[in-house]
């Protein structure tokens, strides 16, 4: 007993010391990022830095630009948010330390971004001048600039999406072409061209991480898929005419095809200037039904699980979500989070779902399984919501 | 005294002969002019940007309009452009509305 008496004291000292050294969870350094996100607030140049586990607000930072159409690429230690900006902004967050690390004003109209493979890279698509520029993750430093020119006509880029083998697959909507750029030499890109893929792109994205890339077109009805583990058998259009010869309904918002849903070996592709969404085998890339919803669809957006498939609309239906089951190919939930839904965004592993409705300057998060409303947080002007378990995610 | 007061009515007339254009009587009201500058921000601005720079649209900046006539931008408005992503919004907004629009995109939106 006398003998451990020291041993005691020394313990309790040891207690008392740092509980005073370290007061806790109060530095901010000592967390993950694991459950951090960013909330884009458009009109105010400004992001929130969130967690999802008890769903709070940490900080903002503010000073981004124009944040109209922003979205958000993660670095793969989790630490830094990329933020691209619609006025060429790039923008490099310490999502820890909840501040602005870097910024550069790259171009004078841009679309979105990516981070390569390896996380070493930064890619940003612009509008204008057409094109992608390459910057290194760490320094924000041009690296490659790879114009968009065709027959020597700039090009609008979008759909930019990272691919394997250190790569970036965009879409050019004037020309109708995809390119794939390979970076593994990284000031010396090496473009792939794919011509006459079909008429306005509008959009790009990956499905079986990583095997094919998709542009939805704009102005024809149909798809342009490219597989990427064959890519010299060309570019294949999918659902052809899946209007039917019908004229398309005028389209208030481009659909979104980041994020599609992919699931149980179907892909949910919204229409465009039509109610629907439409699912397709990704196996034959055949038509294997399409499904009613209550608008245009701009997101649909699978639970990570792939069980339930979540879409929002375009103006004038923006109001509203509908929940698809996967197993019926039905709208089993329709609901309204509120005025403007801008976007949704599942915690990672899809028990809860975060959605921002700009018009409310609110946030409103449903768990997924019971459809409840679980919190709310406000927010001006809210449009994206990008969390950081993304950075693991090909083609984000 | 009387200096003042007639300082006054021609402030006041200066101000009003300043906030009646021709047009004033189909002018959209306050409060719907607050909606349609939330339109034009929001629904016009996810293609022509927020500060109407441009995106996959074209900039609506007041130089970029200059060389084109009104009618031709509220028709535009209301009509659309065929061929192109820009839809018609005659369901939402008259030809009131559009003008006005037209109006605020040559003074410049502010951002």
């Amino acid at each position: 007993m006398t003998a451990c008496q020291p041993f005691v004291r020394i313990l309790i000292l040891l207690a008392i010391l740092t509980s005073v050294a370290w007061p806790g969870a109060a530095d901010p350094l000592l967390r993950g990022t694991g459950d951090l996100g960013v909330i884009i607030e458009r009109a105010s140049g400004r992001i929130q830095i969130v967690e999802t586990s008890q769903a709070t607000k940490l900080t903002e930072v503010t000073g981004l630009g124009d944040l109209s159409h922003a979205s958000v690429a993660f670095s793969r230690d989790g630490r830094f948010a990329y933020v691209f900006g619609r006025d060429g902004g790039l923008s490099k967050i310490d999502l820890l330390a909840g501040r602005l690390e870097r910024r550069v004003v790259q171009a004078g109209n841009a679309i979105g971004g990516a981070i390569s493979q390896d996380g070493r890279l930064i890619a940003v698509s612009n509008y204008e001048p057409g094109g992608v520029k390459v910057f290194d993750a760490i320094s924000l430093e041009l690296i490659a600039d790879i114009p968009a020119m065709t027959d020597g006509v700039p090009s609008k880029v979008v759909g930019l999406v990272d691919i394997p083998d250190q790569g970036f697959a965009f879409a050019l909507y004037d020309a109708g072409e995809i390119w794939l750029a390979d970076v593994s030499d990284r000031s010396q890109p090496r473009v792939r061209r794919f011509a006459g893929i079909g008429r306005q792109p509008y959009d790009g994205f990956i499905v079986e991480q990583g095997r094919y890339y998709i542009a939805g077109l704009f102005g024809e009805d149909g798809l342009a898929l490219l597989d990427l583990w064959r890519p010299d058998g060309g570019v294949k259009r999918i659902l052809d005419g899946y209007g039917r010869g019908e004229e398309p309904l005028p389209v208030y918002k481009m659909p979104h095809l980041e994020g599609v849903a992919v699931a149980a070996g179907l892909v949910f592709l919204p229409a465009v200037g039509r109610h629907e969404v439409l699912v397709v085998d990704s196996r034959s890339w055949q038509e294997v039904g399409r499904i009613a919803t209550a608008g245009q669809p701009v997101f649909a957006i699978a639970r990570p699980d792939g069980r339930q498939v979540w879409v929002n609309f375009a103006h004038p239906d923006n109001a509203t979500v509908q929940v698809i089951d996967v197993a019926s190919l039905a709208v089993v939930h329709s609901f309204s989070p509120g005025k403007a839904v801008m976007h949704l965004e599942f915690t990672p592993k899809g028990e809860e779902v975060w959605i921002s409705a700009r018009d409310d300057d609110r946030v409103r998060v449903y768990a997924t399984r019971t459809l409840r409303l679980l919190k709310e947080l406000a927010a001006e002007k809210p449009s994206g919501i990008f969390f950081a378990a993304r950075a693991h995610r090909i083609g984000y | 005294m009387w200096r003042a007061a007639i300082v006054q009515v021609i402030t006041a007339g200066i101000l009003a002969a300043l906030s009646e254009p021709a047009v004033a009587a189909s002018e959209p009201s306050g409060a719907r002019q607050a909606q349609l500058l939330e339109l034009l921000k929001h629904d016009c601005g996810s293609c022509h940007g927020l500060t109407m720079r441009g995106g996959l649209g074209p900039p609506l900046l007041p130089q970029a309009l200059a060389t084109i006539d009104d009618a031709v931008l509220i028709e535009t408005i209301l009509d659309g452009r065929p061929g192109t992503p820009m839809p018609p919004w005659r369901f939402q907004l008259d030809p009131a509305d559009a003008a006005w629009l037209v109006k605020s995109l040559r003074a410049g939106v502010s951002p």
